[in-house]
């Protein structure tokens, strides 16, 4: 019998591992001795970066949403039938039809889920722009805004860590140039001591909040929302009124790593350079899924997607331990709604953002549309 | 401090983002009360950063420790 290879997730990571593996392994998928299963919630496929832009309605549904099917190499099996429990010793994983698929090789790629239930108020109380529903609800409360004060307040963990940024120097934009000038104020928050977890990105941030007299407020963690009185109470003690409040919500890892006892909050524990779960010498773990203290962008599951087929591939053909995983992200940032900076990293260098400029942001913009090809592991 | 049994240690150690403060206050929400939590940091910032967040919301601060290129933060959840 063939090796089995069995990918759980159908985002970014999982499909740029499942589709590089098709490629590496084309001779043997071919012959029947490498099998690649893939098991998704969804028969599609959303590029969540876009909900920054629904919001301002700037982005449409069929431009960030596609068939995952259309985007799989043929050779690839892709079953619409989301795991629900994963059991290592078996080396099976059991899925929400009732089907068992045993595996040889396992890439655990389920991402990550915002849970604002975890901060009482906060739904009932907060906008967001981290799911699709809520980018849409924001575009219509953004549209309606007469002006007053919006607060940006931020949960731990989350996921793309400059959007809360980007969405600051966007609103600013789009209040100063629609007539609303001088009826508005942002105040930004932010958990830890400074306004950006990266060091130089926050030492920017604080200038071009000055500059357009953003105020802003630091550790700061929300622990509950009062609706009614429109007040944010922090876990640090103080009390910031709003009249519209956009939050970015905690997250947790999908619930079946946690049902599966691999995690605690659904992240498990990853070596941070093979990518391997820790224990397991065939389970790969790839994006928002590994408790890897780096961040949980699409960026970081792309370039963790990289390294994880590469080593399959080689494991696969000649028995070799494959390459290791620097720690690799990358990430536009939207600095308002002409210009764009960008950010790179890793485990021994620091990010160093550049100058703004309207040619980034054009860039990112191209990005938005050749993300298909990221998908597909050509780009 | 080096005394005290850590429940859990957190290597932050080269993590630019989020950050060593971010990842400890992720995982005081999901340790009980009492456990005490080392974490590892090799930015400096941490070292004065995670001592007064840690006052801030009323939780125990045990102390640092400077090693080799990195310092040992060891802190107990209160509350």
């Amino acid at each position: 019998m063939g090796k089995r290879i069995l990918i759980l997730g159908g985002g970014t990571g999982g499909t740029i591992v499942a589709n590089l593996l098709a490629r590496g392994l084309r001779t043997e998928m071919r012959r029947g001795d490498v099998t690649v299963n893939m098991l998704s919630a969804s028969d599609k496929h959303v590029y969540q970066p876009a909900f920054l832009y629904v919001a301002f309605g700037r982005m449409q549904d069929d431009e960030f949403i596609r068939d995952q099917k259309s985007l799989l190499d043929p050779l690839i099996n892709f079953y619409v039938d989301p795991a629900v429990k994963i059991n290592t010793d078996k080396q099976s994983v059991l899925a929400k039809s009732g089907k068992e698929y045993p595996y040889d090789y396992l890439v655990i790629a389920t991402g990550s889920r915002i849970v604002p239930e975890e901060i009482p108020g906060l739904k009932e109380g907060a906008h967001w722009f981290y799911d699709l529903e809520g980018a849409k609800k924001l575009r219509t409360a953004l549209k309606a805004f007469q002006g007053g004060r919006i607060v940006m307040a931020v949960g731990i963990p989350h996921k793309c860590p400059v959007a809360p940024l980007e969405m600051t120097f966007m609103l600013d934009d789009l209040f100063s140039q629609n007539g609303l000038k001088n009826k508005y104020e942002i105040y930004y928050t932010y958990p830890i001591g400074r306004v950006h977890a990266m060091e130089p990105v926050a030492h920017w941030a604080v200038k071009a909040f000055e500059q357009r007299g953003i105020k802003y407020e630091t550790f700061f963690n929300m622990k509950k929302i009062d609706p009614v009185k429109k007040q944010i109470h922090s876990e640090e003690g103080s009390i910031v009124d709003y009249d519209l409040l956009i939050a970015v919500p905690p997250h947790k890892g999908q619930p079946v790593i946690e049902d599966s006892n691999l995690g605690t909050s659904g992240w498990i524990p990853t070596n941070k350079k093979n990518l391997k779960m820790d224990g397991q010498e065939n389970v790969f773990v790839v994006g928002d899924t590994t408790n890897i203290p780096i961040s949980k962008a699409g960026s970081t599951a792309h370039f963790e997607a990289d390294t994880v087929a590469e080593s399959l591939i080689c494991q696969i053909k000649e028995g070799c331990p494959g390459r290791d995983y620097d720690g690799k992200v990358f990430c536009f940032v939207e600095t308002g709604l002409e210009k764009g900076t960008y950010v790179w990293f890793n485990y021994n260098t620091p990010p160093n953002p550049g100058e703004p400029s309207q040619m980034i942001h054009w860039f990112k913009l191209a990005y938005n549309r050749l993300y298909w090809l990221s998908a597909r592991g050509i780009l | 401090m080096l005394d005290l049994k850590v429940s859990k240690t957190v290597d932050a150690r080269g993590a630019f983002c989020p950050g060593p403060l971010m990842e400890l206050i992720g995982s005081m929400k999901t340790e009980p009360v009492g456990s005490v939590i080392e974490i590892l940091s090799s930015d400096h910032g941490s070292a004065k950063d995670i001592p007064e967040w840690i006052g801030k919301v009323g939780h125990e601060y045990i102390g640092t420790e400077q090693k080799e290129g990195y310092w040992s933060i060891v802190v107990k959840k209160a509350k």
